[in-house]
């Protein structure tokens, strides 16, 4: 005998099939949240148990905000997401429309090629890049090395191998880098995409009123991927803001010599995991968070369609 | 509504599946430890059964740092708690600050009817000013000072002229590295580290005093300070870190001639870090009469612990730490030195060393053992280490003055003493 398989009725359906991302969501991305935010307002000993909990208004934000270690890692995040972010869009917007116009047929291979970087895991990143940045034995040392030969070129080059996963001044030029390195082919692709919906009828007419190939790109390209600068910006200012894997996994997790690495995502992860201040470190991810979103609405700003 | 009752059903099933082994198996307890005393465990479990052939042991493994954050979370939700728990002994200064553990010095444990039976350092260690004792110590780690006998003596350094007092010691170091070319330690912290440790006074922990106000404008950090930066500008330290590959590359070859550190570090010279340096080394005790502890492994029962499995959990710490058996067995086997004082009669202390000429430095150990004091715990420790480890790096790196080095440190750990 063949049961009859359960059936939905329509009322309940659509709550059912919500269900499963609802669920996820309520675990993984509200709960979180609002235990954060709640714990931003306690002292808690976690090892205690969850009943050590007391509250201390807004002790963990007043020290968040005097911490200098809170500060140095909020600057540390600026600079890398400043020497990180920046040139991700300055390459990225003219290598896109080269791309654009470059290659027909094998276009896709190659926004694949840059595309890689973006979803190699970032473990095997780090650990790829901590020996190409070895100081004895590392890749870039050996191709400074080779540089240092040419005439002029070698005089701007440092004089002796870089150490750079130790010295506070070269560990932040390394983590930009592989930062850059790695979403610059994200930002092509966002790019392109913007570039294939500019009709090519504007350019054919800015041609036959004898517009050059810069002029085509400073007034019609530029202004008609705004949106997507926009759009590429704000991922930026938000990723940047809260990077941690690569700083965190290049300098074993401390934050390298000098904090020199040390993000602020990194920072508050540590004060939690590291030294036991949950408090301190929640009131300090929400305030990277009223950074981040202030930080937005400037990008907002800067980008949003004038006079209309 | 039908469909509700209908999940509701199945998830009764499933759970009632679920839980029908739990319920047909014998009794059952967990054990959470970290590479080597997870070893030590499983080499323990046949004595176990022999004592309780009911009662089920199961050895959860995790990697060092993996393990502690994972029991970190554990006491903090009481979910997923293992029976009994390893730890470290920096790691059981911090958990010793909250509630998580259980206070063993109560009924029914009485530790504190044992503790003649063990190293006195390792049980204050785990003891807190408020007269609670929340772990049980299994193994110890006494300092010892580690030195290529072949080095010096092409050096024409002595023992005596390498360990009479700190500065002999860095003298030692220019005559070595003039004479072998050979670097006195692996990093100028290393220097640091010993002397910060050494002079401490009584009530004092390393970085702040009973009333957490921290101590590292003292003479004992500007010393220590000192006689890093001495190093450094010697050049008689490697850089290296230790444990890196650099580090392992500078043993292999003899291009470090000393290093300070736990008694167990001869064994993992001898089995995978420099093996082919065997007999070429020998142990000292540290320079100027220090004595130091470095590591050491405890075995604490949760507070939240299920209250039918906390008894038998006692049981097993006991098995580990008061039976002279095992205890002997995982100093053979692992070179975990125990912390159970009578086992230290045994012969095992008397033998020769081959990996040290011969030298049957165990006994030297021992002593040093008798002579380590306990240092208070402070919670803030963790932070405490790396704001001098980062002024040190200034003074070390950038020639920053000392003095200013440590006012900046102190100024950073008074504002968080009292977190």
């Amino acid at each position: 005998m063949k049961l009859p398989l359960p059936r939905l009725s329509p009322r309940w359906a659509p709550y059912a099939l919500l269900a499963p991302f609802l669920l996820l969501f309520l675990v993984f991305g509200l709960f979180p949240l609002a235990f954060s935010l709640y714990l931003s307002f306690q002292s808690w000993e976690p090892t205690s148990g969850l009943a050590a909990m007391h509250y201390v208004g807004l002790d963990n934000f007043a020290f968040a905000l005097q911490d200098e270690w809170f500060w140095k890692s909020l600057v540390n995040t600026g600079w890398l997401a400043l020497a990180s972010g920046l040139p991700q869009h300055l390459v990225a917007i003219p290598l896109a429309s080269f791309l654009h116009q470059a290659f027909k047929r094998w276009r896709n291979a190659v926004v694949g090629a840059y595309f890689l970087p973006y979803i190699t895991s970032s473990v095997a990143i780090a650990i790829l890049f901590s020996s190409l940045f070895s100081t004895d034995y590392g890749l870039v040392n050996l191709a400074l090395a080779l540089l240092r030969e040419v005439p002029l070129l070698g005089a701007l080059l440092p004089a002796q191998a870089v150490d750079w996963l130790n010295e506070p001044d070269a560990l932040k030029p390394a983590i930009s880098m592989i930062v850059f390195w790695r979403y610059v082919g994200f930002n092509v692709v966002l790019y392109l995409a913007a570039l294939q919906t500019i009709p090519p009828d504007l350019y054919e007419a800015a041609t036959m009123d004898g517009a050059g190939r810069l002029q085509q790109f400073f007034h019609i390209t530029l202004p008609s991927i705004r949106p997507m600068i926009f759009f590429g910006v704000t991922l930026s200012v938000i990723g940047g803001l809260q990077l941690f894997e690569e700083p965190f996994i290049l300098t074993g997790g401390k934050g390298g010599s000098d904090q020199a690495g040390m993000t602020a995502a990194v920072y508050l992860y540590r004060n939690a995991f590291d030294f036991n201040d949950f408090g301190a470190a929640s009131a300090m991810s929400w305030l990277l968070f009223l950074v981040v979103a202030l930080l937005t609405w400037l990008t907002n700003r800067a980008f949003r369609p004038r006079g209309g | 509504m039908r469909l509700v009752a209908r999940i509701l059903v199945g998830m009764a099933l499933g759970m009632g599946w679920l839980a029908l082994p739990a319920a047909q198996a014998q009794q059952r307890i967990t054990v959470a430890a970290f590479p080597a005393v997870d070893e030590i465990v499983r080499a323990a479990l046949p004595a176990w059964r022999q004592l309780h052939p009911d009662v089920e042991v199961a050895v959860l493994s995790r990697e060092l740092n993996d393990h502690h954050t994972a029991m970190t979370t554990a006491l903090s939700t009481a979910v997923h708690l293992p029976d009994v728990m390893a730890l470290e002994v920096g790691y059981l200064g911090r958990f010793a600050q909250g509630a998580g553990l259980e206070n063993l010095a109560r009924p029914p444990y009485e530790l504190r009817r044992y503790q003649p039976r063990f190293v006195a350092y390792a049980f204050e260690q785990a003891s807190t000013p408020a007269g609670a004792v929340l772990a049980v110590p299994t193994d110890i780690g006494p300092g010892t000072l580690l030195y290529r006998q072949d080095l010096l003596a092409r050096a024409g350094v002595s023992e005596t002229e390498l360990t009479q007092s700190w500065e002999g010691y860095v003298a030692a170091g220019v005559k070595i590295k003039t004479a072998t070319g050979a670097y006195l330690l692996a990093h100028a912290r290393d220097m640091k580290d010993i002397l910060i440790r050494t002079g401490i006074r009584p009530g004092d922990g390393m970085y702040f005093d009973q009333d957490s106000r921290p101590l590292v404008t003292t003479p004992r950090f500007v010393r220590a300070f000192e006689l890093a930066r001495k190093v450094r500008q010697q050049r008689l330290d490697a850089r290296v870190t230790a444990w890196s590959s650099d580090w392992t590359e500078g043993f292999k070859r003899g291009g470090i001639a000393t290093q300070m550190s736990g008694a167990w570090l001869a064994g993992h010279l001898n089995n995978w870090l420099a093996p082919g340096t065997r007999g070429r080394w020998r142990a000292a005790q540290l320079p100027e009469g220090a004595f130091a502890a470095y590591g050491g492994t405890f075995f604490a029962i949760p507070r939240q612990a299920p209250a039918a499995q906390k008894l038998l959990a006692w049981q097993f710490i006991q098995l580990m730490t008061l039976d002279r058996a095992r205890q002997l067995a995982a100093f053979k086997s692992q070179d975990a030195f125990p912390a159970l004082l009578e086992s230290f009669d045994d012969p095992f202390f008397d033998e020769p060393l081959p990996f040290l000429g011969g030298q049957p430095a165990r006994r030297d150990w021992r002593l040093a053992a008798a002579q380590i004091r306990a240092v208070q715990v402070h919670k803030q420790d963790g932070f405490a280490r790396e704001v001098v480890d980062t002024e040190l790096d200034k003074v070390l790196e950038r020639g920053k003055d000392i003095g200013a080095a440590l006012a900046d440190a102190q100024r950073l750990l008074q504002q968080r003493a009292m977190r």
